[in-house]
């Protein structure tokens, strides 16, 4: 209804403004798909190709040979799987953590309310550090062990004022018939709100999800020695740091290959990491933009 | 008796509100017990900071130092060049990032036709899904001066390659500038969802007056969005000591070091690799405590000018 009346107050007829305004979207657009095209046409391209600096957004001399090298290496492989092993488990211990924390505090009945809320929300405006959570770590044996990729972060306070928001908007005569019926609050919850909150659980689910698909600050910092659990980001950060080598099928190693192999395995390695998110990316998109309104307008 | 009564009024009070609250509360124990360890006891060791550096000793063997450490803090160079970087780059992402998701939602909402808006909007939102690894692969391919494709083309046309990364300078910029590539597409919604929400009787009253589409912007969406401006702009202020490390650590190489060590990266590097724990404890409460002074002084401004506020 808001867009007809939206559309009213625009006369159809284009202006000298309107092409400016599109032209400028044109080049945004295209600022945000170039990269990316380079990237994978690079990734595509003969070493040559790159130290003449010939690729734009097509490869040239094109060959397939980085992605078996990279397709061939096992621990970019193991990393790939373990990360999405991972996102999975983090994305249930967060849901869970969220939902238990935000159902108790939409009861307006509920004593102490107020006291709780404060003290989740102190947290997010002062934080100990790095340093402290470090000890902390430490003290609790989750140092270079893959749960403090799990623990630590099963709970966001942004996520659970956002739950905390969507399950407020769910009307209140629907509680209270059902506790006329004698419904527990249990019963409430996964006969009323679970059922009405799949589209804010997908919404939170997916954020959780990318932010640990694209997040390794905690492999960085709590597993120095163990990296078999590296996430994939942490290992491309090492390849691209070229702190360590992706194994290339050739017996001679890196050093037998071209100038510039390196390079081509690099951004075949980074088109393997993006993939997953770009693949679904469509999918998901409307959840995210609604998230995203959402937090931002009560939170 | 009166007085037994009311005591037994408040007993099966006491009772019935428990029989059904109790589950309440048995769901909430877990991200409050959580939320005690992983959030709370921390703090403790914020201790460090006034204490003898030592990585190993618990609390309370180590020796009381009083304020030694902020002394030796602010009189080391590295410290201060990473106070210095942080507040460098969250001024110029307030100065050029935060504007910039406000003039691309005015610019999509002129954007007459709905199909093409929704496809660019979509586009716009891809990189901020890019992790910030990646990115920094992303600009080592395109900007490089030895493979980069785009110095690559400006040679091509007869001009000498630009270090877009490796100077000092140019990396500050391209930092920047990347950062807004990545955030502005997204940042942008909350405004357009803000400008959805004008009523449109006041576009039209302005167009019977006659007024131009610059005077619309001007007059009317920008103050119809100005509460959701402050209110960002508070948070913005209250992360200004804040940077993100995923940026800084994806972007940087060893010709930009002077600059690029902010303040997570000097804790990272110089209190967890090189052992300096008290240092680092000490930067960690000087940026918690700025960053509350600045959220909190946001606020009473934001709420002086009439804007909501958070609390």
């Amino acid at each position: 209804m808001e867009k007809t009346k939206r559309k009213k107050h625009y006369k159809k007829r284009i202006t000298f403004g309107d092409v400016v305004i599109i032209a400028v979207m044109l080049i945004l657009a295209a600022l945000c798909v170039l990269p990316l095209l380079n990237v994978i046409a690079t990734s595509l391209s003969s070493p040559g190709a790159i130290m003449r600096r010939e690729i734009t957004i097509f490869p040239v001399e094109f060959h397939t040979g980085a992605y078996a090298d990279i397709l061939g290496d096992a621990r970019f492989l193991r990393s790939m799987v373990w990360t999405a092993i991972l996102t999975v488990i983090v994305v249930v211990v967060n849901l869970v953590m969220t939902v238990l924390a935000a159902y108790p505090l939409t009861y307006s009945s509920l004593k102490g309310r107020k006291y709780i809320m404060i003290y989740f929300i102190f947290t997010m405006m002062f934080g100990a550090g790095l340093i402290p959570g470090f000890i902390l770590n430490r003290d609790l044996g989750l140092l270079n062990n893959p749960l403090v990729l799990i623990i630590p972060g099963s709970l966001s306070i942004f996520n659970l004022i956002i739950m905390r928001n969507f399950f407020m908007g769910i009307p209140e005569s629907l509680k209270e018939s059902a506790e006329i019926d004698g419904a527990s609050p249990m019963t409430i919850l996964f006969k009323i709100f679970v059922p009405l909150s799949l589209p804010s659980f997908a919404t939170i689910g997916l954020w959780v999800a990318v932010g640990r698909w694209n997040g390794f600050q905690d492999a960085l910092f709590f597993l120095p020695a163990a990296s078999e659990y590296h996430p994939i980001q942490l290992l491309l950060w090492n390849i691209l740091q070229q702190n360590t080598t992706v194994d290339v099928a050739d017996p001679g190693g890196l050093s037998a290959m071209p100038v510039g192999w390196g390079r081509v395995v690099e951004n075949a390695s980074i088109v393997v990491a993006m993939i997953p998110i770009l693949c679904v990316y469509p999918f998901i998109q409307k959840y995210f933009v609604k998230g995203a309104t959402l937090g931002a307008v009560k939170g | 008796m009166e007085n037994t009564l009311t005591k037994n009024k408040k007993a099966g009070y006491w009772r019935g509100y428990w029989s059904r609250h109790w589950s309440l509360y048995a769901m909430l124990l877990l991200p409050v017990v959580f939320i005690f360890i992983f959030r709370y006891v921390p703090m403790v060791h914020l201790y460090r900071g006034f204490a003898v550096n030592n990585t190993i000793a618990p609390l309370r063997d180590l020796e009381f130092v009083g304020l030694d450490n902020f002394r030796n803090a602010f009189t080391n160079q590295i410290f201060i060049n990473a106070i210095r970087n942080t507040l460098l780059f969250s001024a110029l992402d307030l100065l050029l990032g935060f504007p910039a998701p406000i003039i691309l939602a005015l610019l999509l909402n002129e954007l007459k036709f709905e199909r093409f808006k929704k496809i660019t909007q979509s586009i716009s939102y891809v990189p901020n899904f890019i992790s910030w690894v990646i990115v920094g692969g992303l600009a080592t391919t395109l900007f490089s001066t030895h493979i980069g494709a785009v110095n690559g083309f400006i040679e091509s046309w007869g001009f000498e390659a630009i270090p877009f990364l490796e100077r000092e300078g140019h990396w500050i910029i391209s930092n920047v500038l990347i950062s807004i590539w990545r955030g502005v597409g997204w940042s942008s919604i909350i405004y357009l969802a803000a400008i959805t929400n004008i009523s449109p009787e006041l576009y039209e009253a302005a167009e019977i007056d006659g007024a131009s589409r610059l005077r619309k912007m001007w007059h009317i969406t920008l103050p119809g969005i100005r509460p959701v401006i402050a209110t960002l702009f508070t948070l913005a202020l209250g992360g200004i000591m804040a940077a993100e490390l995923d940026r800084f650590v994806a972007l940087e190489n060893s010709f930009v070091r002077g600059v690029s060590e902010v303040i997570p990266i000097f804790v990272w590097r110089w209190g967890l690799q090189a052992n300096q724990f008290a240092l680092a404890t000490v930067i960690g409460i000087f940026q918690g405590i700025i960053g509350m002074i600045m959220l909190l002084s946001g606020n009473w401004f934001v709420k002086k000018m009439g804007g909501a506020g958070f609390w």
